[in-house]
């Protein structure tokens, strides 16, 4: 008798922990329905820029929020602004120091539903060694088996020290930049 | 660049006429100085610096070509001396207009290549800092290098070109010593 309940209670446990995982695991993203782009300003004139390669770990149920996770990573290297020029400038020690800090990553701590697919994503965004606290707003749309997440991150770009010494003079690059996503992911629950 | 040979037409050039003549001729020179100097960086923020002052007085220039092209459509300048005229060789009147219609076409021609590159380039071109200018070329590697190539060629044909024009002036001055370049100094009726 006892017996059949540690095996049920061993049923039980896997049958959670099943039902825990598969929620996790299922949630894929799509890099080619995905995209990570910035819009810095140099003398008021806009330029645009993105990442090519980047990652996300996400475990999200709009259900429980409590125990959702959201994990990106951006290899820096793979930062482009579409000009032989400055593609060659942005690895460098000033810019991205890429050899040093070859990824920036986003870790959420909380999310918060705001109603209407939006969310408030408070974590941890690190790009070059420096940590900011930043509170990331998202929109959630469902299409068919995607549900793609969109939003606009203002970050200021020298707390990252991103354009250091000569570069840090904010009349010729604005110490914002926008940062825009767009990451398409399998496997998120209805909303 | 007309001939008419009418007596009562002015013989200098007007008051606007020879403001823009200087004023634009001075930032020729200036800007293909600068465009020379500022390629020949590597990347600064003191490069970028002259870039954009290159690309905000070439906006200017366009402009004030423009308003210089229109003077000019509507203001017959002053013909050459009849004496001039009847003395010189079918060549030299030929090379005279040719010369002057092809600086009118570089006028705009060399700022408009340079403003196609930059928005090839993916830089659009805000002038002063503040008013954004529309793009009309897509951003492009390989238009840009075009472009880039194009704007160099222009530039640099335009150059010629006012050498050449500069010689022709010295030359009546200092050679002929005809008193022709009394028609586009200032102040001097």
């Amino acid at each position: 008798m006892q017996k059949t309940t540690v095996l049920h209670g061993l049923a039980l446990a896997s049958t959670l922990l099943l039902a825990a995982l598969p929620a996790q695991a299922q949630q894929q993203l799509v890099p080619a329905q995905s995209s990570i782009e910035f819009t810095a300003r140099q003398m008021g004139v806009p330029m645009q820029g993105q990442f090519r390669k980047f990652d996300a770990q996400v475990a999200f149920d709009p259900a429980q929020l409590a125990t959702s996770r959201i994990r990106f990573t951006v290899d820096t290297g793979s930062v482009t602004m579409g000009a032989r020029e400055t593609d060659a400038e942005l690895p460098k020690a000033a810019w991205f120091n890429v050899p040093q800090f070859p990824q920036a990553t986003f870790e959420s701590s909380a999310i918060k539903a705001l109603g209407g697919g939006k969310f408030d994503v408070a974590g941890k965004l690190t790009i070059k060694g420096s940590t900011v606290q930043v509170s990331l707003p998202v929109s959630l749309s469902q299409s068919g088996a995607t549900t793609t997440a969109t939003g606009t991150l203002p970050i200021k770009r020298l707390a990252f020290k991103i354009g250091d010494g000569e570069w840090a003079d904010t009349s010729m690059v604005a110490d914002e930049v926008q940062v825009k996503f767009k990451l398409a992911l399998t496997g998120v629950g209805k909303l | 660049m007309t001939s008419s040979s009418l007596a009562t037409a002015p013989t200098r050039y007007s008051t606007i006429a020879i403001v823009l003549h200087w004023v634009l001729g001075l930032a020729l020179i200036g800007m293909l100085g600068l465009g020379v100097y500022m390629t020949d960086l590597s990347l600064s923020p003191f490069r970028m610096k002259l870039y954009n002052w290159h690309k905000w007085a070439g906006v200017a220039i366009l402009a004030l070509s423009l308003v210089r092209l229109l003077w000019r459509l509507t203001h017959r300048p002053p013909a050459l001396p009849a004496p001039m005229e009847q003395a010189m060789p079918g060549w030299q009147k030929l090379a005279h207009h040719g010369t002057h219609l092809a600086l009118y076409a570089l006028f705009f021609a060399v700022p408009l290549s340079g403003w196609a590159y930059s928005s090839a380039a993916g830089f659009p071109v805000v002038f002063l800092g503040r008013f954004p200018l529309p793009d009309f070329v897509p951003v492009s590697e390989s238009l840009a290098d075009l472009f880039k190539l194009g704007h160099a060629t222009l530039a640099f044909t335009l150059a010629g070109l006012v050498l050449v024009h500069i010689a022709a002036a010295l030359k009546h001055q200092w050679i002929d010593n005809d008193g022709l370049i009394q028609r586009m100094l200032p102040g001097r009726g």
